[in-house]
């Protein structure tokens, strides 16, 4: 198969991807989204034999426009626009969650820094207020009283773009010392790793350290519906443990996966190329 | 492929450096020198560029 990755930067993850689709004889189209320019009737050339498509874009305002061209171009794309579109965003990722009936973290959504206190003041303290759009643990707070609450809320409202002057307010939940990230294709857990800090954020991304773990039943099924919550494909599924169960906190749309494969014993790459191949036998078969 | 060096300037200090053999375009290598990120923008001939700076929407 020919597979087409949308990119604007080769990281380790990628490098992995590449190597593992070479090596089974794919053809692999890298195409860089910072040079292209998408048509809304024709698809650029960059595209032509392409049978699916992979987004690794690292940019998530790229990644949600550049999955809705592909996906008007009618070829396949790996998201889904709409799985892109709900994954970066935290308040859809929340809701689309909740409706589910997946357990994840009371949040709330306010416009103003007058009701985004009162929700504070409501939740109280500690609590936690994330930007919409952001990764790797970016601008996040810890609000641990009133006087943080407004001098935050202060500097997000007079130095933030609009996306920062919604505020999107959640529990601060006491996990033990760690979160864990399910990688999956489909709802289908790939591998598991707990992610450990002595930080209240436990990022990969800012250095916690990480552990292989076994994939419970539970996980597997929270992992399976938030799976489906979201649209399904190649995802990133973050849980936290709350004593003797688990809640779903946010769900990955172009996940990274080199620290889990250097931890697990899975060869993570190739189980997401088998699942790549199966996708696009899937199409052959249907079309 | 991958225990292979290749010599490559290195745009921010104009000296040479020895990066893997294996690199394509795209890929971002930290420079030994400044251990500034540097994206690679040509393999033949191998050219290197300062990468671009973290923008506030990158991210998984």
């Amino acid at each position: 198969m020919n597979v087409g990755v949308l990119y604007s930067r080769i990281r380790r993850d990628e490098k992995l991807l590449l190597s593992e689709l070479r090596d089974r004889g794919h053809e692999v189209t890298k195409i860089d989204v910072r040079k292209e320019r998408f048509g809304v009737h024709e698809p650029p050339q960059a595209f032509d034999g392409v049978d699916i498509v992979v987004d690794r874009c690292l940019a998530t305002s790229r990644s949600r426009y550049v999955t809705r061209f592909v996906d008007a171009y009618d070829l396949p794309v790996v998201n889904d626009p709409e799985t892109a579109a709900i994954c970066a965003d935290k308040a859809r990722n929340s809701l689309v969650l909740a409706e589910a009936g997946i357990p994840t973290p009371a949040t709330e959504v306010t416009f103003t820094k007058e009701s985004a206190m009162e929700s504070i003041e409501e939740f109280g303290y500690p609590c936690v207020l994330k930007p919409v759009i952001g990764s790797w643990g970016r601008l996040m707070a810890k609000i641990d009283s009133r006087d943080a609450a407004e001098a935050i809320l202060e500097h997000k409202e007079t130095l933030g773009h609009y996306e920062h002057k919604v505020f999107y307010i959640q529990e601060f939940v006491e996990k033990p010392g760690r979160d864990i990230r399910v990688v999956a294709t489909d709802g289908e857990p790939v591998a598991a790793m707990a992610r450990s800090s002595d930080h209240w954020l436990t990022n990969a991304a800012r250095g916690a350290e990480t552990e292989a773990i076994e994939i419970t039943d539970e996980m597997a099924d929270l992992v399976e519906r938030a799976s489906e919550a979201v649209g399904g494909g190649l995802l990133g599924v973050d849980l936290m443990e709350t004593g003797d169960s688990y809640t779903v906190h946010e769900v990955n749309h172009t996940v990274e996966f080199k620290a889990l494969n250097e931890v697990s014993d899975v060869d993570v790459p190739a189980t997401v190329v088998d699942w790549l191949e199966s996708r696009v036998r899937g199409v052959e078969v249907t079309a | 492929m991958a225990d292979e060096t290749i010599t490559a300037e290195d745009p921010i200090t104009g000296e040479e450096i020895e990066i893997p053999g294996d690199v394509e375009v795209g890929e971002i290598i930290d420079s030994p020198i400044t251990g500034a990120e540097l994206e690679v923008v040509s393999i033949d001939p191998i050219a290197l560029e300062e990468a671009p700076e973290l923008e506030e929407d990158w991210g998984e």
